[in-house]
């Protein structure tokens, strides 16, 4: 058993690989068979993934999913931001650099339009349900940004440790309603060409939210919303403890 | 030789990172400012370079195009490595400012296209 589980270990990324590629399999049969192909297989591939993080985290108490499981810790590796960073890149090959100059100024628009929608949203929401003191209120609206703008802002502006929580989990609920619903509502809100996928890049910004969600709408359009994607955490980091905390606290 | 596409993509991925994290840091952000979308110009230029040479062929593309077809497996790996537990146990407030706001983007979305056509 020692033998099996080091070698295991020795070799995590090639297992990612393996047991990535059977639910995959198992989530295109689903798809075809079941479904009749009314969401595609990579929509349910990613469900899936989503369903056994949460099975993962129940059964270890880790925060990263299912490679919380000593054996699968190579899927954590295969899906961990350089990957992810790495073959986002690697789908701007089949972008056209023209279309992404065009639309350019449609994504700047929509990259501030959605920061400040987002923590507009989420400071209202927090205020109603009675919270006061600007500091926390700030760290929340940054979380409803991405689940790295909150705990960033929380830092800076010293919020207690619960409220950096909260906005963590606030950040990652919004990433995985994104990658849910964009499939389902990609047709009725037009998201159908590269400069409507920059505007939505922008607006929602949650980098693994709009890749994951594109991916399963139409991998044509990823890169198109990664290119505005990849702005918003880090413009969320400067804006929000910074502009946004100081308005904040001069409308309170 | 498809090391070559590799290593192209490698060094666009390199580069566009590094310009981010030290435009985080001049902007005094403790994040990557717009790496991946400066990489992602990068390589485009480098392959519009490229094609202007004629240095571009098959083989080569071939080697970024495995990448690229990798994404969504990689996509469905870091679904599956999400901290969905914390996200579904957080209580109201949580599932409150997680989701409405996104629901409402969702609809704001037309509008926002509708602006850029005019």
């Amino acid at each position: 058993m020692e033998i099996f589980e080091n070698f295991i270990d020795k070799n995590g990324l090639i297992v990612g690989f393996m047991v990535i590629g059977v639910l995959a399999f198992l989530s295109e049969v689903f798809s075809k068979k079941v479904l009749k192909g009314y969401l595609p297989g990579s929509a349910i591939a990613i469900l899936a993934g989503l369903i056994l993080a949460y099975f993962g985290g129940i059964i270890t108490n880790g925060e990263k999913g299912l490679s919380d499981l000593p054996f699968l810790k190579g899927v954590g590796t295969f899906g961990g931001s350089m990957f992810r960073d790495f073959t986002i890149v690697a789908t701007a090959m089949g972008a056209s650099y023209l279309t992404m100059k065009k639309a350019g100024w449609l994504g700047l628009v929509s990259l501030l339009f959605g920061i400040v929608f987002f923590f507009v949203f989420g400071v209202a929401l927090a205020w109603i349900w009675g919270i006061r003191d600007a500091a926390s209120l700030c760290t929340i609206g940054a979380g409803s940004c991405t689940y790295i703008v909150g705990p960033v802002t929380g830092a800076a502006l010293g919020a207690s440790s619960d409220v950096i929580a909260l906005s963590i989990a606030i950040g990652v609920l919004k990433a995985i309603l994104v990658t849910i619903l964009t499939p389902l509502l990609a047709k009725r809100v037009g998201l159908n060409n590269p400069a409507a996928a920059m505007a939505f890049g922008g607006l929602m910004g949650t980098n693994s939210g709009v890749s994951a969600g594109l991916a399963a709408t139409d991998p044509a359009l990823v890169p198109y919303g990664a290119v505005t994607a990849t702005f918003y955490t880090g413009l969320g980091c400067l804006l929000c403890p910074s502009l946004f905390y100081l308005i904040l606290g001069w409308v309170l | 030789m498809i090391i070559y596409g590799v290593a192209i993509l490698a060094f666009s991925y390199l580069t566009g990172q590094l310009c981010g994290e030290y435009l985080g840091e001049f902007l005094g952000v403790k994040a990557n400012v717009g790496g991946v979308g400066f990489a992602m110009i990068i390589l485009l230029l480098c392959k519009e370079w490229l094609q202007k040479k004629g240095w571009l062929d098959v083989e080569f593309e071939k080697g970024v195009d495995f990448w690229n077809k990798m994404y969504i497996p990689v996509i469905i790996a870091m679904s599956a490595s999400q901290n969905v537990k914390v996200a579904v146990s957080s209580g109201f407030l949580a599932v409150l400012v997680g989701m409405v706001p996104v629901v409402a983007a969702f609809f704001t979305l037309p509008y926002l296209i509708k602006l850029s056509q005019k």
